[in-house]
């Protein structure tokens, strides 16, 4: 199991791996978010928790479909499948180290990038609490949707679909818990429910991601 | 060379496979013992695959049982499973920590892939990479290998190192199960599988739904 997160995270770092793509892809949201609705702070500050929530959660997104489909292709999913080790640990591990390459890192720029959107001081820590707990829950939601739509050709379209209305409720509660930060309200309600999401869909969609991985492989 | 009935590593009984939904092969029964090869034959679309994929576990069988496949068969289908930016080192560590193999040296030098050792696996060519994808079975210490067309893309001279492993493995009290059109120069049971081509009509369970 440490092999295969070793493995994942190798061939995220090496060439071509996608490892920076979704940082890339947040700095990109978080630059022009300001070209587009003008660089005032009393515009930009109260956008700013949704905006970064909503940077990262779309640049998590952008990763998904390469937890499972290089492996469908190469024929690697086959032999994990047959190794001794369960399809549910697999799943795990490859929602971990999707986690690690994008979530992660996606958590310890965002205060860097808060600057950017003149996100007010006291939301800072939130922002970065909300994001560890939160993004867990991104990456292990995706990988369920990537082991549904792993034997399809380009099924990026259809993860999209299938796994946007599942971020929703992490969504909102995450940048609820930033927003009541900054606004000097108690943000633990929020961040206490999102934390369960996280938690909910790291028990059971290995679960369900395993399964459908089986229904896939015949 | 059977030994005694008990002594079968693998025993397939009244096996029947489906592809994409249609039942492909029926009524396959065999026993794979202790340093015997089976040997696969018949044409394109007749089922090799199939049916070693059902042996693999990758696909649950229409009817009948196989016992003894769970946790003691490697596969090795059409794809090599290498991923391009490891070396090739690093694929085969990677595989038998997985299995909890200890030591790649004797799987890259039964393949003559110990010059290649450091090589990406993307800047290998056909043959060398079949070459590598094989030698995975040797780090997975499983006893029942089951391979599908495995000298495609292999030279003569490579052929020949993938059946003086075969012959290692049979030695070693291993068995395989092969899907070739090839002499691997090994004594081997041959099983035509055209003869347990499916013949029941299709579409049965729609019918009784009605009935």
């Amino acid at each position: 199991m440490k092999g295969l997160l070793l493995r994942d995270l190798r061939l995220a770092i090496r060439a071509g791996g996608g490892f920076g793509l979704a940082l890339a892809f947040f700095l990109i949201v978080v630059v022009l978010v300001p070209f587009g609705v003008g660089p005032s702070a009393g515009v930009l500050a109260p956008i700013a928790p949704g905006v970064l929530w909503l940077g990262a959660l779309l640049a998590c997104l952008l990763s998904l479909d390469r937890i499972f489909a290089t492996d469908f292709e190469d024929g690697s999913l086959e032999f994990l499948a047959t190794a001794p080790v369960p399809l549910e640990g697999i799943v795990a591990v490859k929602a971990l180290a999707h986690w690690v390459t994008t979530g992660l890192p996606l958590t310890l720029a965002a205060p860097l990038f808060g600057v950017f959107l003149n996100l007010p001081h006291d939301g800072y820590g939130w922002l970065v609490a909300s994001l560890a707990l939160g993004t867990p829950a991104l990456s292990m939601i995706g990988a369920f949707g990537a082991a549904l739509t792993v034997c399809l050709k380009r099924g990026g379209l259809l993860l999209s679909l299938l796994v946007l209305p599942l971020y929703i409720p992490t969504l909102i509660f995450g940048a609820d818990t930033v927003r009541r930060g900054v606004e000097g309200l108690e943000p633990s309600t929020p961040l206490i429910l999102m934390t369960g999401i996280t938690l909910g869909a790291c028990a059971l969609l290995p679960f369900a991601g395993a399964a459908a991985l089986r229904v896939n492989l015949r | 060379m059977p030994l005694r009935m008990d002594d079968a590593l693998l025993t397939v009984s009244e096996l029947a496979c489906a592809r994409g939904g249609l039942t492909v092969l029926e009524g396959v029964s065999f026993e794979v013992y202790p340093g015997a090869v089976l040997v696969l034959r018949g044409p394109n679309g007749s089922g090799k695959t199939t049916l070693l994929r059902t042996l693999a576990g990758l696909q649950p069988a229409v009817s009948g049982s196989v016992v003894g496949a769970e946790e003691a068969v490697a596969y090795a289908g059409h794809a090599d499973g290498l991923k391009g930016t490891l070396s090739v080192a690093e694929n085969l560590s990677f595989w038998a920590a997985l299995f909890g193999v200890h030591g790649i040296a004797p799987a890259l030098q039964a393949f003559d892939l110990e010059e290649l050792a450091d090589r990406p696996a993307q800047a290998l060519s056909a043959g060398q990479k079949r070459r590598l994808g094989l030698a995975r079975m040797l780090v997975t210490g499983r006893p029942i290998w089951l391979l599908d067309e495995p000298t495609v893309s292999l030279d003569a001279n490579s052929v020949g190192l993938f059946g003086a492993a075969v012959r290692r493995h049979l030695g070693g009290g291993g068995a395989a199960v092969i899907a070739t059109h090839i002499d691997l120069g090994i004594d081997a049971d041959v099983m035509d599988l055209g003869s347990f081509r499916a013949t029941a009509p299709q579409g049965g369970v729609f019918d009784e739904a009605f009935e």
